[in-house]
Order: structure tokens, then C-alpha cells, then sequence
């Protein structure tokens, strides 16, 4: 996943809620334009051209009276274009729908893909992938304070808040990787709580689903084996799952597909061995602050939890 | 005039007093010292029993936050309900069974207890179960009452750790069997 290759704009909607924000945007940044530019005429002209008679009071209240109105037109058009904004965001049809549960932590993200039936629902963090030309319903809570889901491509913000759920839609029609950011202020890392959407074809998406869905992949070499020995013995079992082993923690981000995300630490490192085996070791030198303790393993253990770690496709 | 600067002076020798808490996310843990624990104050050979170790945590409402936090977080709650006890005892009373000082709450979760404590060497890395040490301790009301950890997340709970009642602990260090 590269940065040249990741969208993170407002003007570049990638679905029906995004451009509707974006046509709001627009109209705005006109509308403001047009209102500077007419007050500044106005100020200029009357610096230009002195008065030269003395004041006239009918003609005073004539030109307040228009300032007052051309102001209340203004801003009632403004009312009602947010308003209608706001309706036209939050009505998509509700047919065919991917429901994800997000969940934001100090400092990442955690989603739960819903399904009807509970053996097909499935737990992963800091990257969703959404299929094109379908609407996908967010129901949003958060586990410690209050976040913001913004992924301006997509949608406007949206509070996580502490023991409260609320749901949002979005669509996109657009197939790319979007970055998502934490919006309001939640901590020392709030910067590094980013979120990567990937908006793909419904085939793709399925593919994905479905391989999310299994449980992590059994190490077939004897160092991925000996490097699952090294996970199930430390302390990573404590916060961590592997779906399929004993791991059960829910304090961090499942790894049970690890090896399938672009990232670690919700955006903060690429995934790539070395960065995961600094952010084992160090992780506060990374991001201070976060949940992850410092962990000093031997470093032939090291190597054989990466070996294992880099297998969890 | 005179007074006004005498009071300038004096707050601003005060404000020097001022410390900022200091966070300290990379823990060296306060040593595996806790290897000679003493739990009661008996000693065979009527010698001195080892030094107690003090938990730096419980001066740092940081760190007892910490505490608090991995208390919920691992779970402890499921046996010692917020320190109102189940299962396990209650942690807000001033009954204990191995001790109450940091290093010998620090062994009693390194190595658990008979009947149910689980042994979490390993499993939670040392600073951790300091910082857990610390934030128990609180909760009875002996640590520091300058150091408090955030308020709780759940309805109607225990009062702040640092309004706790000081709980005396009874029979100080003597375990159980050896009152028969």
C-alpha cells in the first residue's frame, strides 16, 4: 500500500454521500466567495469615493434594509442546501448490505463484519474492505473515549462514542484505498489512528470475506511452528487472538490474518518484517503511549514469531 | 505595594515546588527483585526477614491508572468484582491473605495463590504487575491519597481510590496457618 496510491480528500467523493458533502463544499466556497468580494467592492468604494452631502437617513435605512436581507437570503439558502445535504447523506437504500461494527480504541480500530449467521461473522482491525456499488451500514461505538470516523472520500464524520451505538451508511462506486483518520481528539496517538478502506469489486470483496472468515493458517514449516510456540508462551496471548489457537485476548488488534494487512499499529508502519519486529520489541519508540508493552524476547525467538507472524495470510 | 511583591515572591517560589508527573511508557520494571519475598513475619532462626520493596508506582497516578486499566482489561474483575470479591476476595477490605505490601501482591500474581489464583509469570510482563501491585493497594485506601487513578467507567461505583477508606490491614503479614 502506498502513500502516492491512497486517497484522502473531500473534493475527491468516491460514493453518493461523499459528492452530496462535496457539492455543499462547493456551494459554500462560492457563495463565500461571492459575499467576499461584494463586501470588499463595497468597503473599497467607499474609501475611493468620499461622501460629499450630508447623510440621509431614508437612504440609510434603505441600504441597511437590503444588507439585512440579501444576509438572511443568504444564509436561509445555506440552511436549507446543509439540511437537504444532510437528509440526502443519510437516506441510501438498505438492500443487499455488508453491516460492520467499528469500534474505536486508544489508538486503533477495531471492526467486527456482522452476519446472520454468528460462525460467519469475523474480527479484524485497522483496514475494512467495503465491495463498489453497495451500501455498507457502520454501527459505530467506541471502548474507552470518544473517537471520529472520517473518511472524507467517503462520508462526513461520525462520533464514536463510549457505551453508545450509532449506525451510519455509506457507498462507494469508485474501487480504490481510502485513508480514514480519527477526527476528534482521543489521546497522545490520536494522530496515528488512521483507518484504510479499501473500496473493491463485490467478487474481490467476497474473496476476502471468505478468507477472513477462516481460522489463522496451521505453520506448515517447523520455524513457523516453533515461532507459534514462542507466541503462545509469551505474554501476546494476554491481548491477541489467533483465531484457531489458544490465543484468545481482546485487548489488541486480532492477528489472526495479520499478513494480510498493509500496515501495523492503525497505519503507523508499513507491515513489513523489520517494522514488526521493531514494533515487538519497541513500540513505544514508535508510537508512545500505546497499550503494547515493550517485550525483549531472545532474539532467535524473535525471528521464528516473525517467520510464524509473516505466515498468517 | 510592598505586600503585592512580597506575595509575588512567595507564589513564585511555590510554583518552583511544582513537578510535572512523569510518564514513563518504556518501564524497566522495578527489578525481578521481589525474588526473596517475605510473607509473614515469622523467619526460621529468628533472623531479620528481607527488606520490603515499594512499589514506585503508587506515587504516579499515571502508572495506578495502568493499574486500573489491566485490572478490568485482564480480567481480574472476574474473580474480585471491582474489589468487592466473588469468587476471589474482596481486595477492598483490610483482610489479606499474603500480604499486603507491593511486593508480596506482586508475588501473589506472579506465582498465584491456593485455591484459584492463577499464576500469571509470563504472562504479564513485570512492570504490568507492578503497576496492578500499586492500584490494588489503592484500593484499600494505602497508597498515597495524592495519586489517584481516573474516575471509573461503570454506574455507581466504589469511591475514588484516593477517597478510599484506609483499611488497617488486620493481622499484618501473619498468613493464616500460622494463627493455629
Amino acid at each position: 500500500m502506498h502513500a502516492a496510491s491512497v486517497l484522502q480528500s473531500v473534493l475527491a467523493p468516491a460514493g453518493p454521500q461523499a459528492a452530496h458533502i462535496a457539492r455543499l463544499w462547493w456551494l459554500m466556497f462560492w457563495v463565500a466567495t461571492a459575499v467576499f468580494v461584494i463586501v470588499s467592492a463595497f468597503v473599497v468604494g467607499a474609501i475611493v469615493w468620499k461622501r460629499t452631502e450630508p447623510r440621509r437617513d431614508d437612504v440609510l435605512r434603505v441600504a441597511v434594509t437590503l444588507g439585512v436581507a440579501a444576509t438572511v437570503v443568504t444564509l436561509f439558502v445555506l440552511l436549507v442546501a446543509s439540511v437537504w445535504t444532510g437528509r440526502a447523506v443519510a437516506s441510501l437504500g438498505a438492500s443487499s448490505t455488508v453491516t460492520i461494527e467499528l469500534t474505536g480504541h486508544q489508538w486503533w480500530w477495531e471492526a467486527v463484519y456482522d452476519d446472520g449467521t454468528p460462525s460467519q461473522r469475523f474480527r479484524t482491525a485497522n483496514e475494512l474492505h467495503i465491495p463498489v456499488g453497495r451500501p455498507v451500514v457502520l454501527k459505530v461505538t467506541s471502548h474507552d473515549v470518544i473517537h471520529s470516523f472520517w473518511v472524507p472520500n467517503l462520508h462526513g464524520k461520525r462520533d464514536l462514542i463510549p457505551g453508545y451505538t450509532t449506525a451510519i451508511w455509506l457507498q462507494a462506486d469508485t474501487p480504490g484505498i481510502y485513508r480514514g483518520q480519527c477526527a476528534e481528539f482521543c489521546g497522545l496517538q490520536h494522530a496515528r489512528m488512521a483507518l484504510y478502506v479499501t473500496a473493491e469489486s463485490n467478487d474481490a470483496f467476497e474473496r476476502w470475506r471468505m478468507n477472513q472468515r477462516r481460522e489463522a493458517v496451521q505453520p506448515t514449516t517447523d520455524n513457523a511452528r516453533l515461532g507459534r510456540d514462542v507466541f503462545l508462551r509469551s505474554t501476546c496471548t494476554q491481548c491477541h487472538t489467533i483465531r484457531g489457537t489458544i490465543a484468545g485476548g481482546a485487548m489488541g488488534p486480532d492477528l489472526t490474518h495479520l499478513a494480510t494487512r498493509g500496515t501495523i499499529a492503525a497505519g503507523t508502519l508499513p507491515n513489513t518484517r523489520g517494522h514488526l519486529a521493531g514494533w515487538i520489541l519497541d513500540s513505544q519508540s514508535a508510537k508512545p503511549g500505546n497499550q503494547m508493552p515493550p517485550n525483549s524476547l531472545p532474539a532467535g525467538d524473535l525471528q521464528l514469531l516473525l517467520t510464524y507472524l509473516e505466515t498468517l495470510k | 505595594m510592598r505586600t503585592e511583591l512580597v506575595l509575588i515572591a512567595a507564589m513564585a517560589v511555590a510554583v518552583c515546588g511544582c513537578k510535572r508527573e512523569t510518564r514513563t511508557f518504556r518501564e524497566s520494571p522495578p527489578a525481578s527483585m521481589a525474588s526473596d519475598v517475605a510473607v509473614s513475619d515469622l523467619h526460621p532462626g529468628g533472623g531479620n526477614p528481607p527488606a520490603r520493596s515499594i512499589s514506585p508506582y503508587e506515587q504516579n497516578a499515571w502508572a495506578l491508572n495502568e493499574g486500573k486499566r489491566l485490572f478490568s482489561a485482564y480480567n481480574c474483575s472476574g474473580c474480585h468484582a471491582n474489589g468487592g470479591g466473588g469468587m476471589g476476595p474482596a481486595l477492598i477490605d483490610d483482610e489479606w491473605s499474603y500480604g499486603h505490601e507491593a511486593d508480596q501482591i506482586y508475588r501473589t500474581i506472579l506465582e498465584g495463590r491456593p485455591n484459584g489464583m492463577p499464576a500469571w509469570r509470563g504472562k504479564i510482563p513485570d512492570a504490568q504487575i507492578w503497576q496492578l501491585a500499586a492500584y490494588i493497594r489503592s484500593m484499600s485506601g494505602l497508597a498515597p491519597k495524592d495519586a489517584a487513578p481516573s474516575r471509573s467507567d461503570h454506574m455507581n461505583g466504589p469511591p475514588p481510590e484516593n477517597a478510599a477508606p484506609r483499611m488497617i490491614p488486620k493481622n499484618a503479614g501473619t498468613p493464616p496457618a500460622a494463627e493455629r
